[in-house]
């Protein structure tokens, strides 16, 4: 081990820097979000009064709900579809057309957002042609078109966790007569139950953060809390934004955190 | 498993899926293309279809599109190269931690891609901007006169794109760099190797399918991208992306935006295919 470590005393510190880099500018945020003063740069003494005008800002209420009720909407398609595929990825190997498959699971997650959104709006415009719906494209679009993107990353974590599974305890089910329905159900998905978990809160999360997708496809009547955090954003810095900033990534970072020991305890029960 | 188990299996679990995906991606993407050979109209939506490959000579024809273009692959291969160039040795001290560590250490690397993208674009606006921290800090101690231009320009893209991305290439890295047997590193040691030698004949090369996938997920978003060229650029280097987005929400001529879109989508498979190559004979 010492000789490895010849030469490179160095990784360490390249390692803090690069925190140091990831996380002062948001340290610095939240920490002007408790600024007295208008000017974001300028400290003026502690102050919570940009959290009340936060909260009595209605508009961004309004949002906010929206946004959360897509999230959790977008986030359960893509758990559903999510988990099939994975299952099938994992499971069910040469199946007919399987690298087209895995190809269009590929596809949202590297594919640039903008082309995405361009996309879903094309089809929900043409849709609307055809049948007449969605006239009004609202709450069920905007989840709609983030499911799409969600469910290639639930399937990427199912997959992943299904690999590392013994098939056996399935076998074991169908062996003993249950049906592929009723061993998936009752054997597969509890099994899976804290990979699926980690895929639908990945999924929410990424839907609460869409700007790119939502713009393209919400009508003028729906407004993520993305949308006008962005409108607001470009007409200049506000500390209210600072304040919804704080509240954002720490209610998030404890989701992450808390998703991630879960994670950690079961890995190291299940060794 | 019976046979006939897994043939009703195959039908009930990828039926739905397959779909799903039919309608929610490869439709979409085959309508792009489709509507990228209509006419723009005054109507809604405003195309008529067509066959015509009018939008794609208009997009050949004006500099402006295929300067975009050349804009946004520039940027994001140089900001490629800049998170490879700090993100490989954040990964290889990750991976050379003690074990009981580095769960954690990846934690603090894959936490900032849980938080908004958005805020944290918003957070450079408020250090980058005339009047913000950055400025009044170098004023302050005397080090400028004036307030720098830190933000709307190039500068500020790269930034940008080096900060939002960095995680993507950190992940990939790592998880390639911790399979790599410490013995092999140790005998080249143990031969005679300088520890600089050991590391590019031994550690580098076993690590280049890290670093084309930690590339490719940095560069693709990043050719495409909307939000940072937006918030942190300026008027003189536009990329496509952008460029993309004013088409269809300022010009509302779809058709040319589909054109667009197809282009970007079909110049990002070649850098998949090469990559595909690279980590099949890196194997």
């Amino acid at each position: 081990m010492s000789g490895m470590q010849r030469g490179l005393s160095w990784l360490p510190t390249a390692l803090a820097a690069g925190f140091v880099f990831l996380y002062l500018p948001i340290l610095l945020l939240i920490l002007f979000s408790f600024n007295d003063s208008r000017l974001v740069t300028v400290w003026a003494g502690f102050s919570t009064r940009w959290y009340a005008e936060l909260l009595r800002n209605e508009r961004m209420i309004e949002a906010a709900g929206l946004s959360l009720g897509i999230a959790a909407v977008a986030a359960t398609i893509a758990g559903v579809f999510g988990t099939l595929a994975g299952y099938a990825l994992a499971r069910l190997g040469a199946f007919a057309l399987r690298p087209l498959f895995a190809l269009l699971l590929l596809v949202p997650m590297v594919l640039p957002e903008v082309i995405l959104g361009l996309s879903m709006l094309m089809s929900f415009s043409a849709l609307e042609r055809l049948i007449g719906w969605p006239a009004e494209r609202g709450f069920l679009v905007v989840a709609l078109a983030h499911a799409t993107y969600g469910t290639a990353f639930v399937a990427l974590i199912v997959e992943a966790r299904l690999r590392g599974l013994d098939p056996a305890m399935e076998e074991a089910a169908l062996d003993l007569g249950a049906g592929p329905l009723r061993a998936f159900l009752r054997v597969t998905v509890p099994m899976l139950a804290p990979a699926i978990a980690s895929g639908w809160l990945l999924a929410f999360t990424l839907s609460l953060d869409d700007l790119v997708i939502a713009s393209f496809v919400a009508g003028p009547g729906a407004t993520t809390l993305p949308m006008l955090v962005y409108s607001s954003v470009r007409l200049g810095l506000s500390p209210q934004i600072n304040a919804l900033a704080t509240v954002l990534v720490i209610s998030i970072g404890l989701l992450a955190y808390v998703s991630a020991r879960r994670g950690a305890q079961r890995r190291s029960l299940s060794t | 498993m019976t046979a006939a188990w897994a043939a009703r299996a195959r039908t009930g679990f990828v039926a739905p899926v397959f779909l799903w995906l039919g309608l929610t991606v490869a439709a979409p993407l085959a309508l792009v293309f489709a509507v990228s050979l209509g006419e723009s109209t005054q109507g809604a939506p405003p195309f008529e279809w067509s066959l015509t490959l009018s939008n794609y000579a208009l997009v050949f024809s004006d500099t402006l599109y295929i300067g975009a273009f050349a804009n946004a692959a520039r940027i994001a291969a140089t900001s490629t190269a800049i998170c490879l160039l700090i993100g490989y040795p954040m990964a290889y001290a990750i991976a050379r931690a003690p074990e009981r560590k580095r769960g954690f250490l990846l934690f603090l690397v894959i936490l900032p891609f849980w938080t908004s993208f958005l805020i944290r674009v918003y957070a450079w606006m408020a250090l980058l901007r005339p009047t913000g921290l950055i400025n009044s800090a170098l004023q302050s101690v005397g080090l400028a006169s004036e307030p720098l231009e830190l933000i709307a320009n190039e500068f500020a893209v790269h930034l940008g794109i080096v900060y939002a991305y960095l995680p993507f290439m950190v992940l990939p890295l790592y998880s390639t760099l911790e399979r790599i047997e410490g013995s092999l590193v140790e005998a080249a040691h143990d031969l005679g190797a300088t520890p600089s030698r050991a590391f590019w004949r031994v550690t580098f090369p076993l690590s280049l399918p890290g670093v084309a996938a930690g590339c490719l997920l940095v560069f693709i978003p990043a050719t495409g991208e909307f939000v940072i060229p937006d918030l942190l650029g300026g008027p003189d280097t536009p990329m496509i992306g952008r460029v993309m987005w004013l088409e269809f929400f300022q010009n509302r001529d779809w058709p040319v935006a589909c054109a667009i879109a197809t282009l970007l989508a079909a110049s990002l498979a070649l850098p998949v295919v090469i990559a595909d190559r690279l980590r099949a004979t890196t194997r």
